[in-house]
């Protein structure tokens, strides 16, 4: 029990209070949050223990115009390549009502579609491009050609080999081959197969899930955990478990597809907030007390807030003190995804909640996946052990979907026991440093070439702005070209004039691949013409010889 | 000037103007139709200036020599 606290000594102890709190309630409640942290000197009344600095830079005037002149183009070629193929001039590869249906509501017509057929079609080699190896901080991808303009591929049968991953969630780097770290992967395997074809209520629980459960809820300081196979079914099959018709969800407005999912499925009424602002937030909730629900006047049932922790397109992270006092000030619960931020910030790897030095008891549902730091798969639903109890019973996650294969369990659970210290090496702890540290290496040399960057500064996803359609394709041919992989975002996932590249930084990244990436994207950045930031040099001073011994020790 | 240099800047510049117009991700003969129809668009720009550009900085010219002062003959005789 003393052990995680041991080795993440120096971490605070709010951690140690976690874990009395998680051994005898009482006392928590007798000595207090506040007091404790009174003593130690991190709470000051504020509530902002840490500032925060994120930076969401305004492209100048002229980039948003040219931005739309060159999706303009790009229509007015789209309505010429959907005239020729309306007129049989042109094979049509997509598909279409059936002739006799011809006079039906159309099945496939809208402006996404649209966009699919005529601009993202233009540069679809660059997603979904097949790998052949572990995604690593290198990895191989299968070479394909194609003779159609990207409607069909084929492969050449050769591979590019070595290419600098800049695009997986690895952030702590567990997404590795090392024989050495899988051997207990390997045991369980054997032990157990690949899965059982039953679910959790039914024949699905193994003793595996069970103990993962437990490491889980330690972890995380709470009183319990459950763990699903499935990490977008965990946000869309939960929040329908906790919420109806009735209550009221307040979602931001970045919020991942899952939770956006989860929240229709629940049949709430769904209000959205701007992204991380508080005035917002404050707005609809005290609107919510004051008139609520439309037309009956009634009070609300439940009034559930939903944020994440790192934001994956903006590389944000969310302002959870304020969050917590509104929710507290208000009544309502808070459910917090940290698919991005579990294991990739806080001191120990614990979260956002570790970040901002805060309890777990403030957040009502703690949920996260497996499938980002810990290089693994599924998702988690940690709090009170009565909300988890109440969700075995009730979650259709846990009623119908298969219960998580046995050796991924065990991934996690290693995966976990490193990062807590439990494995007797501080190579978890090791692995959270270096990913800060790349993180902020990377981030401040992109601010100082120039580029327009979103996000916090402790955030490992960064965000790189693009603005135009034709850069988004000639970027990512370019990087590939230098033997690096990146991932690219246009328009239905972002605002229409925001198409960006995202950089996920890992620990497992040398500082060798960081400079050969930012080497790369210094003369990319020339040649594209992708270096908007109007920021002067002068408020970056060159801090290159410092960190370079900080980073020797 | 070196003319290396020169050749280099003319291509971004090209490379620029495919990107941000979005010729850079067509199909060759939409780019041919692209081009066809900017430089036709340029050419016929630039004959416009060339017939009409002369006639109306002449009037201007006139006109700006009026208001100075250099009158005709007749007109002051009128204002006499």
């Amino acid at each position: 029990m003393a052990n995680p606290s041991a080795v993440c000594n120096g971490h605070l102890h709010h951690h140690h209070q976690k874990q009395n709190n998680l051994l005898k309630s009482g006392i928590y409640k007798k000595n207090g949050i506040t007091k404790g942290m009174k003593k130690n000197g991190v709470s000051n009344g504020t509530l902002h223990k840490k500032t925060i600095t994120e930076h969401f830079e305004q492209a100048p005037m002229y980039v948003a115009v040219l931005t739309f002149l060159g999706f303009g183009v790009g229509t007015i070629f789209g309505y010429l390549r959907d005239f020729m193929r309306a007129w049989g001039l042109e094979k049509r590869n997509v598909a279409a009502e059936r002739e006799q249906q011809k006079d039906f509501v159309p099945l496939y017509q809208d402006f996404e579609n649209f966009y699919t057929r005529n601009l993202y079609m233009r540069i679809r080699d660059n997603w979904n491009r097949p790998i052949c190896s572990v995604p690593g901080p290198q990895f191989d991808l299968m070479e394909r050609v194609t003779d159609d303009y990207n409607w069909t591929f084929r492969f050449t049968g050769r591979t590019i080999k070595n290419v600098i991953n800049m695009g997986s969630y690895n952030y702590l780097g567990f997404a590795e081959t090392d024989v050495n770290a899988l051997k207990t992967v390997t045991i369980e395997l054997q032990k157990y197969g690949t899965g059982i074809c039953s679910t959790r209520q039914e024949m699905g629980s193994l003793d595996k899930h069970v103990e993962l459960e437990k490491l889980v809820a330690k972890f995380l300081g709470v009183e319990d955990a459950m763990v699903f196979g499935m990490g977008f079914a965990t946000n869309s099959m939960n929040i329908p478990a906790l919420v109806g018709k009735g209550c009221l969800i307040l979602s931001d407005e970045l919020n991942h597809t899952s939770l956006v999912l989860g929240a229709r499925l629940s049949g709430a009424t769904i209000r959205i907030f701007k992204h991380n602002n508080m005035q917002s937030l404050e707005k609809l909730l005290r609107d919510a007390i004051i008139y609520g629900q439309p037309r009956s006047r009634r009070a609300w049932r439940k009034i559930l807030i939903l944020v994440e922790g790192i934001y994956s397109m903006e590389g944000s992270i969310v302002r959870l003190p304020e969050i917590v006092f509104l929710k507290k000030k208000y009544k309502a619960y808070l459910y917090l995804d940290e698919a991005h931020s579990i294991g990739a910030v806080g001191a120990t790897g614990r979260g956002v909640v570790e970040y901002f030095g805060m309890s777990p008891d403030d957040v009502d549902v703690l949920m996260g996946t497996f499938t980002k730091s810990f290089g693994a798969a599924g998702g988690y639903i940690a709090g009170k052990k009565d909300l988890v109890d109440f969700l075995r019973t009730h979650s259709h996650s846990a009623v119908y979907a298969t219960s998580m294969c046995p050796p991924v369990a065990e991934q996690i659970i290693r995966a976990m026991k490193c990062l807590m210290g439990l494995d007797g090496t501080t190579q978890g702890l090791q692995r959270v440093r270096q990913l800060g540290k790349n993180t902020r290496y990377f981030r401040r040399r992109l601010h100082e070439m120039g580029f327009i960057i979103y996000g916090n500064d402790d955030s490992p996803v960064v965000p790189l702005l693009l603005y135009m359609p034709g850069k988004i394709g000639a970027f990512a041919r370019r990087m590939l070209e230098k033997n690096i992989g990146v991932v690219v975002v246009g328009f239905p996932a972002t605002p229409i004039t925001e198409s960006r590249a995202r950089f996920c930084v890992s620990a497992a990244h040398t500082r060798e691949m960081l400079d050969t990436v930012l080497n790369a994207l210094d003369e990319l950045g020339d040649f594209l013409h992708l270096k908007y930031s109007r920021y002067s040099k002068s408020s970056h001073p060159e801090l290159y010889e410092e960190t370079r011994l900080e980073l020797e020790d | 000037m070196d003319i290396k240099s020169l050749k280099n800047y003319l291509y971004w510049l090209y490379c620029q103007f495919e990107l941000i117009t979005c010729s850079y991700l067509m199909e060759p003969w939409e780019k041919l139709l692209f081009y066809t129809f900017n430089i036709t668009m340029l050419v016929m720009v630039l004959y416009t200036a060339y017939i009409f550009v002369p006639v109306h900085i002449s009037t201007a010219f006139q006109f700006f020599l009026h208001l100075l002062g250099n009158q005709h003959e007749n007109t002051v005789s009128v204002v006499k």
